[in-house]
């Protein structure tokens, strides 16, 4: 057995520290978004159904899976998952999902992080004083350069990656109790008194005040009017289901992690609904609060939905509000510049913490590692996995990582561990494990919901984004097979990224219009995305290979899941 | 904003509210675990 004796100091820190993980920076950049560009208001509709029928579910099978794991000395997704099916030895292997997703995408996400963490000290020392809308766009493209610099600091991007992760690693190698409970007791409260401050001051802008054009609430009245028509398109249920997957942060591995390091009978159920329902309470309502109708009262409806389509929320945030708050004058300008990107720092950080666990959890487990040497490595694999996407963002590397590691991946793990979970370890089991200590009555309906619902809404997540037709258009691409013309596959769906669709027909029309140039570009962008499946695929593989050596040690020891 | 937005917005930011406050409480209130089991 390894050396790993880390225990949760406090309830409360357990569940700060879970919702902490679940609350990122989605919550405020991804859901509004979605939520304008999928029906409105009608977009919450499908968004409540699937969280109560797949994000409450699967927090309850990884919170129970996780503490089942425990007690027997595991606490990373290979062994809890084998030790649940131990004749059959392939689970260990499913179970790297549960540390792959994490390294992959804390790889990204710290740089991310670190963009938070930049734009707080640009908003302290006012570097965005003065700064026109293009201009902030302008800083922002600048900042993504390696060897450019905006503020005299060399290479500023990665001098703030390597800051943001060094504090990662520091906090992580304080262990469970006296690091990541700490930081999410610090950091969760922080996080909804800047949201709360920021929602008031959206929610209350006033046209004519403060260069606003239009009131706050014409932004909220444009986020939740609903579009009932919506609800008939499978897309949009797509988004919400997607969107329950990013938000909790189940299908990754992490809550297993938190979970394994309960007692036998310390309750699994409550702890798992508190902490949902707070990311549920800083999504749904502090996240619909701020980032929209800010955006809407500066610059109009119209003129969002282009800003929404060109660059997301991510673009709204980091090019146009540091604009915006100018216009509250020196001192609240300041303040809502470091609030926001504080917040959505705090929401990155007890995010990326949670990512550090399992791997440092696996390597204690079964290398028997010191937890300092564990945080250490952790945060030297993200180093070396995570320069790519700093050195070749605009190369797309960024975005191939997103979308294997924080798409792809989370989908097929929650799938695989729903049914595990129902079918192959047995939902009477299942059932027991989750109601052993719980401290709520867990509904009845909710064991037929285990068995039967969730894995069948997953796999309809997982088929809808396999097969996604082209412009998700889900009536005519059926007429159109069942009138023999075939299926159309979307250039977003699963099988056309894999094909580099888009980019072949980018440089298709490149080449016809003779512009050699382009096409260059783009079979260079190509190679970059096709070598950062590679780097996933090979840190995939280096990690089953550990798995197996951890395998043949635990034969050797005598030690069996 | 129209009523159905305000509709829309105040029953899902109620409900959303009311059910974190109502669980959170429970916890809250709930007796203080014990490491009586092994």
């Amino acid at each position: 057995m390894g050396v790993n004796n880390e225990a949760w100091g406090s309830r409360m820190g357990l569940i700060l520290a879970m919702a902490g993980n679940a609350v990122g920076l989605g919550n405020f950049l991804r859901f509004p978004v979605q939520a304008v560009q999928n029906g409105g208001g009608a977009f919450i509709i499908p968004y409540l159904i699937c969280f109560l029928l797949m994000g409450i579910p699967l927090l309850w099978i990884e919170w129970s899976t996780g503490r089942f794991g425990g007690q027997k000395g595991d606490h990373s997704t290979p062994f809890i998952v084998q030790g649940m099916d131990p004749k059959r030895q392939f689970w260990k292997y499913i179970g790297v999902f549960g540390i792959f997703t994490n390294i992959a995408v804390a790889a990204y996400y710290c740089y991310i992080e670190s963009w938070t963490l930049a734009w707080v000290y640009h908003s302290l020392i006012g570097t965005f004083s003065g700064m026109d809308q293009a201009a902030v766009g302008q800083f922002f493209s600048d900042y993504m350069v390696v060897n450019q610099t905006t503020t005299g600091i060399p290479y500023e991007n990665v001098f703030f990656y390597i800051i943001c992760l060094a504090l990662n690693t520091w906090i992580l190698s304080r262990g469970l109790s006296g690091g990541v409970e700490i930081a999410a007791k610090i950091a969760m409260p922080l996080l909804i008194l800047f949201g709360i401050f920021l929602a008031i001051q959206g929610v209350s802008l006033t046209a004519g005040d403060k260069g606003a054009l239009f009131d706050g609430t014409v932004g909220l009245g444009f986020l939740w009017e609903p579009q009932f028509d919506s609800l008939t398109n499978p897309s949009v249920w797509l988004a919400a289901a997607g969107q329950i997957f990013f938000t909790l942060s189940v299908g990754m591995g992490t809550i297993q992690c938190y979970a394994s390091y309960l007692r036998k009978n310390r309750d699994v159920a409550l702890n798992a609904m508190t902490a949902g329902w707070m990311n549920e309470f800083v999504e749904v309502v502090l996240g619909a609060s701020i980032l929209i109708p800010i955006c809407v009262g500066y610059f109009g409806v119209d003129k969002v939905v282009e800003l929404v389509n060109s660059g997301g929320g991510f673009g709204l945030a980091f090019q146009s509000l540091p604009f915006l708050f100018q216009n509250w004058g020196d001192i609240l300008g300041m303040l809502a510049g470091v609030s926001f990107f504080g917040l959505l720092f705090f929401a990155g950080i007890t995010s990326s913490l949670a990512m550090g666990t399992p791997w440092m959890g696996f390597m204690q487990d079964e290398f028997g590692w010191k937890r300092e040497y564990a945080a250490l490595s952790f945060g030297c694999i993200i180093l070396v996995l995570g320069l790519p996407t700093v050195f070749f963002y605009n190369y797309g590397v960024f975005g191939e990582y997103d979308y294997w590691a924080g798409t792809v991946s989370l989908v097929v793990f929650a799938m695989i561990e729903s049914i595990l979970f129902a079918w192959v370890w047995g939902i009477d089991k299942g059932w027991e494990e989750l109601n052993r200590g719980a401290e709520m009555k867990v509904p009845k309906i909710y064991k037929y919901i285990l068995k039967y619902i969730t894995p069948a809404l997953l796999l309809f997540v997982f088929i809808g984004s396999l097969f996604s037709p082209v412009g998700g258009e889900w009536a005519t691409a059926f007429s159109s097979l069942i009138s023999g013309h075939g299926w159309t596959f979307d250039q977003g769906s699963l099988i056309g990224t894999i094909t580099n669709d888009a980019l072949k027909m980018q440089i298709a029309a490149a080449h016809g219009a003779g512009d050699l140039v382009t096409a260059d570009n783009l079979q260079t962008r190509m190679s970059f995305i096709n070598g950062a499946r590679l780097l996933l695929l090979i840190t995939f593989m280096s990690i089953v290979g550990l798995v197996y050596i951890a395998y043949r040690k635990r034969q050797r020891e005598g030690r069996f899941s | 904003m129209s009523t159905a937005s305000l509709v829309m917005m105040l029953t899902t930011v109620i409900t959303v509210t009311v059910v974190t406050a109502y669980f959170l409480i429970r916890v809250l209130i709930a007796p203080k675990e014990t490491d009586d089991e092994s």
